[in-house]
């Protein structure tokens, strides 16, 4: 059965895939994260309720303009990046001058607005959203039945998150905001526009974070409470990862994924723990995290 | 002129000995019912503002004013917190002159206000909530458990589905004490009809990725996979079991305990062939429409799902039972609502035992394929009728120190 | 990004022209009008239990600003004290017959040992670091909390936790006694958590808060500082959370969710930190609007939220701090003498 450690292996590929999967999510939402607390030192707590807003847009999107699921992945991150933008020049830009700890209590609060407003108008069961047609069914792998959706989560975060790296570590624009953080002053000297490339950042880990959301809606119940209850979690896969690093957010997200996975196949009860578990340990042996740099 | 004269006047002679002798033990000359449910979280739509809604039509349908009776209807958010509910329940009793509570739903709540009643002598009319401990080890002359309990689902829906072939089963179980208590009990039916538990996998409460748990049950070949959980980690479950195409490859899903407001929220694509057990549908006859068309234009066009129905029906009862004794001393008026049977246009003819159970027939339901549904919410198509008698556990299996052996 | 001095450093200086760089005078006055407040409250109309909740709140929530306010640290975890306690108290109360007054120590010096362990793992990191170990770990106590339901009842909780007599001798079933225990248990800690503060200890404390180098270079070992700072601040919240679950007679796991943690660090911030009555006012504050908006259960989340921001991006020093800055505004445009 499941609780003996002999597993046979063909179902304990099937699990490593899953883990893989759901890792690609902690990926995707924990890039958000990194990149807005890499660069900018902002500890964004809003990030959960900002996924959620994501797959409500998505929801959105569909009752009211019949707008379906591909135009929503592109539309909705758009839409919710700028709300971020929003809040980012409204209430962030008075905390920067501050200790860090400020940001982190804003967007705390800031979250639970977010989702009590949401409650309040759509309870919390949940809105269904569909799979689109395109991507139902699935793929008969032999050791499991792989359902095409997952595929496709895997595959578009894989190419989201190695593309966000490659233009923040490889590209021109990527060298100017890494510079910026380092010396805002001299970067600003040289006639490169800071706030704005700080606002900028902030929207797209936001936007990230919807683009998340309408990826989960149509497998997890679009809820309010969605986000609150992986928050943590993803907190736990960016502190592991170390916080300023992409790579390391990347690596981390999809490497618990898969702890994760295993976890749920020899001790289920457990796995939810297991990353804080991993997080205890890192912080004490290596707190800049595992790619990071203390700073 | 005549006829409205004399009606007045007539209203007015009843009001003084209807009202005089009341008062004399109607504490503070009013009944105060409060409705304490979950309006913030995981089961606002399951409950919340809806229970609020069926106490209201209670009271107005029991026709309070004209028999002389004060009756008012307050509610609170116990936010599914032990704490938060029994401090609203103890400033109700102790401050607020509320003589009964309505609905909790939240066993770990139930069991706080089910204590703080009896201890303060009140009367506490449970819809929402599932332990069957609330009317066994957790017993109290204060307390009527009405719409459902864990070993009435467990019975149900386990004992119909296992007689009609499903004799292996898998299980999903949140892990914690509820979702144990219903695997526990729905294994033990499983077992009686002489079916086989092929495996079980608990996951943490509140999980949103059910992928991995439901590949073991994939892999198990059971017939049937058992849902030993509620609210969102139900319908992730679902949602999810669709996606792998669980049941297009031959399994079915046993929702141990799912409400309308759950279904409407999946959608039928996705719920459909999901079977489930409840005590009160809406489609089944026109006294259940009319009065669920009432409800709906009162509660935002959402339809009522069986806790709803339980917190109306109770309600009724209640009024019914403190109309009777003029008074509405809490261990009093529960004796009086065990004394007197019951009939209601939701739940029908039934009675309440002495453990505080109340007894009514359950109704084994199956989900309706999108094409079956005229509209929304009509989603169930009742399978099997589970009568009284059968539909809950027997008294004497209950250990509770109320029942004399 | 730049960062100037530590949250609680402002408020602080605010703060501390109230209840006075050490005035023992103004704070025994201020400490005596509220005990006498709180000793009348009950018999003019205000509900004791809601009282004796705000009590514990209080309490906790100077416990946790002493570790904030005075030490620099904000640790996210704070609910594991509180819960811990909580459980511990009830466990020993039910389950082993405990009399009231052994079941809270017993459930304290859980805490203090809990505090001792999560200390030292946490202590030797600085900051957003420190915050986030005290996250995981109290994570950590949460879900064992839930897996162990023969200890905590997991979802249930510990329930009908008999109240007991108090030295064998008080019936702690009525509510005005209990309520009297409690207002004696919130005082003697306040007083205690004061003289702590204005104490040699706590002077080298907030030494190390302002400028940690320079203190370890006069010979402090800052870090012996920081843990037993820590160790203090969850002893006293052990200990509002072991009269918390004898007042309501149960331990859930509510006390030990992370909302808890961010819980008492709203009441903090809003009430002002660095302050000694701050978090007092911040607690009431907090459960009063609990309170009074339950009848309105969705607008609790939004209602603290709001109030989470406004207070970050506006009313950073608190009720109090903000009385004691505008206080001192005063003072100064008097040409006030001191």
């Amino acid at each position: 059965m499941t609780e003996i450690f002999g597993v046979p292996t063909q179902a304990l590929f099937g699990q490593l895939l899953i883990g893989l999967i759901n890792g690609a999510f902690y990926a995707m939402l924990s890039l958000g994260l990194a990149v807005i607390f890499g660069l900018l030192n902002i500890i964004n707590f809003t990030h959960g309720a900002q996924y959620m807003l994501g797959a409500f847009c998505a929801y959105f999107l569909l009752q009211l303009t019949g707008v379906g699921y591909w135009w929503s992945l592109v539309l909705a991150p758009i839409i919710v990046g700028a709300i971020g933008i929003v809040i980012e020049r409204t209430m962030l830009v008075r905390l920067y001058k501050l200790d860090h700890l400020y940001g982190l209590l804003l967007t705390f609060g800031l979250a639970l607005v977010l989702q009590g407003l949401f409650t309040n108008y759509y309870g919390s069961s949940g809105m269904p959203y569909r799979i689109p047609e395109e991507l139902n069914g699935g793929f008969n792998l032999g050791f499991m039945f792989l359902p095409k959706y997952r595929a496709w989560v895997i595959g578009s975060s894989i190419v989201i998150c190695l593309g966000t790296w490659f233009v923040i570590e490889r590209t021109k624009l990527g060298s100017y905001l890494r510079a910026a953080t380092e010396n805002p002053s001299l970067v600003q000297a040289f006639g490169i526009n800071v706030p704005r490339m700080i606002t900028l950042t902030y929207g797209f880990g936001v936007a990230l974070a919807a683009f998340a959301g309408v990826m989960a809606a149509p497998i997890y119940q679009v809820n309010p409470q969605m986000g609150a209850n992986l928050i943590i979690v993803v907190f736990a896969v960016v502190v592991i990862g170390g916080m300023g690093s992409i790579l390391g957010a990347i690596i981390t997200g999809f490497g618990l994924g898969v702890i994760e996975g295993l976890t749920k196949v020899f001790y289920p009860e457990a796995s939810n723990t297991v990353i804080f578990v991993i997080m205890v340990i890192v912080l004490l042996i290596k707190p800049a995290g595992l790619f990071g740099k203390e700073r | 002129m005549k006829g409205i004269k004399r009606s007045l006047i007539g209203l007015a002679v009843a009001a003084m000995f209807g009202t005089g002798a009341a008062q004399a033990q109607i504490s503070d000359g009013v009944v105060k019912i409060g409705v304490l449910s979950d309006m913030s979280s995981l089961y606002t739509d399951i409950a919340g503002k809806g229970s609020f809604v069926a106490a209201q039509m209670a009271v107005e349908d029991f026709g309070a004013a004209a028999k002389g009776l004060k009756v008012e209807v307050v509610s609170a958010d116990h936010q599914n917190k032990p704490d938060v509910g029994s401090t609203v329940a103890r400033q109700w009793y102790d401050v607020d002159k509320v003589d009964a509570i309505f609905d909790v739903p939240t066993s770990s709540v139930a069991l706080a206000v089910n204590q703080i009643t009896k201890d303060k002598g009140k009367a506490f009319i449970v819809s929402g909530a599932a332990s069957s401990d609330l009317t066994g080890k957790a017993c109290s002359p204060n307390t009527v458990h009405w719409t459902y309990d864990t070993w009435m689902l467990a019975n149900g829906t386990g004992g119909a589905l296992v007689k009609t072939g499903g004799d292996t089963w898998f299980f999903l179980t949140a892990d914690y004490a509820f979702g144990l208590a219903l695997e526990r009990d729905t294994e033990a039916v499983v077992l009686k009809n002489n079916g086989k538990v092929l495996g079980k996998v608990r996951h943490p409460l509140n999980t949103s990725d059910f992928s991995s748990f439901l590949l073991q049950a994939q892999a198990s070949k059971a017939k049937v996979i058992g849902l030993a959980n509620a609210g969102g980690d139900t319908t992730n479950a679902i949602k999810q079991a669709a996606e792998f195409g669980i049941v297009k490859g031959g399994q079915s899903l046993a929702g141990l305990l799912v409400f309308l407001s759950d279904v409407h929220a999946l959608g039928l694509p996705t719920a459909q062939g999901l079977v489930v057990t409840n005590t009160f549908y809406w489609d089944m006859d026109d006294q259940k429409r009319a009065w669920a068309k009432r409800f709906a234009a009162r509660n935002d066009g959402k339809y009522p799902t069986m806790v709803h129905a339980g917190v109306y029906a109770g309600a009724l009862h209640y009024l019914k039972a403190v109309e009777a004794l003029k008074s509405d001393d809490g261990t009093k008026v529960v004796a009086k609502m065990k004394e007197m049977p019951t009939d209601d246009p939701l739940f029908g003819k039934g009675t309440i035992r002495p453990d505080g159970r109340k007894i009514h027939p359950a109704y084994l339901v199956e989900v309706k394929k999108p094409s079956e549904s005229k509209g929304p919410y009509d989603y169930y198509k009742v399978r099997a009728t589970i009568p009284a008698d059968q539909a809950f556990r027997p008294m004497a299996d209950g250990e509770c120190p109320l029942v004399k052996k | 990004m730049a960062t100037t001095a530590a949250p609680p450093a402002a408020a602080a200086a605010a703060g501390e022209v109230i209840g006075a760089a050490g005035d023992t005078r103004t704070f025994a006055i201020a400490t005596l009008a509220m005990a006498l407040a709180f000793a009348v409250a009950p018999h003019v109309g205000v509900y004791p239990v809601f009282l004796m909740k705000a009590l514990c709140f209080a309490l906790f929530a100077c416990a946790f600003n002493l570790l904030i306010g005075f030490g620099g640290l904000l640790s996210f975890g704070h609910a594991m004290f509180l819960g811990v306690a909580g459980y511990a108290s009830a466990y020993s109360a039910k389950n082993w017959g405990f009399p009231p007054e052994l079941a809270i120590l017993f459930a304290t010096a859980v805490a203090a040992l809990l505090g001792l362990v999560s200390g030292a793992l946490a202590i030797r990191r600085q900051g957003i670091y420190f915050a986030m170990i005290t996250l995981a770990l109290a994570q950590m106590v949460y879900f064992f909390c839930l897996q162990a339901p023969a200890i905590t009842g997991g979802e249930d909780g510990i329930q009908s936790v008999p109240r007991g007599r108090l030295f064998g001798v008080l019936d702690l079933s009525s509510t005005l006694a209990l309520y009297y225990v409690v207002l004696v248990i919130f005082l003697t800690a306040f007083v205690l958590i004061y003289r702590i503060i204005y104490s040699p200890f706590g002077n080298v404390l907030k030494a190390i808060r302002e400028n940690e180098p320079r203190a370890i270079s006069l010979g402090y070992d800052a870090e012996r500082y920081k843990l037993l700072a820590f160790v203090l601040s969850a002893t006293l919240s052990g200990l509002a959370g072991a009269t918390k679950a004898i007042v309501f007679q149960l331990a859930s796991l509510t006390d030990v969710h992370w909302s808890m943690s961010g819980e008492v660090v709203l009441m903090t911030l809003l009430g002002g930190m660095g302050t000694i009555f701050g978090p007092v006012v911040g607690a009431f504050v907090i459960i009063g609007l609990e309170n009074y908006l339950s009848g309105f259960g969705q607008w609790v989340t939004v209602i603290t939220g709001a109030i989470f921001v406004v207070c970050v991006l506006a009313f950073r020093r608190g009720v109090v701090g903000e009385i004691g800055a505008w206080w001192a505004r005063r003072k100064g445009r008097l040409g006030g003498r001191s």
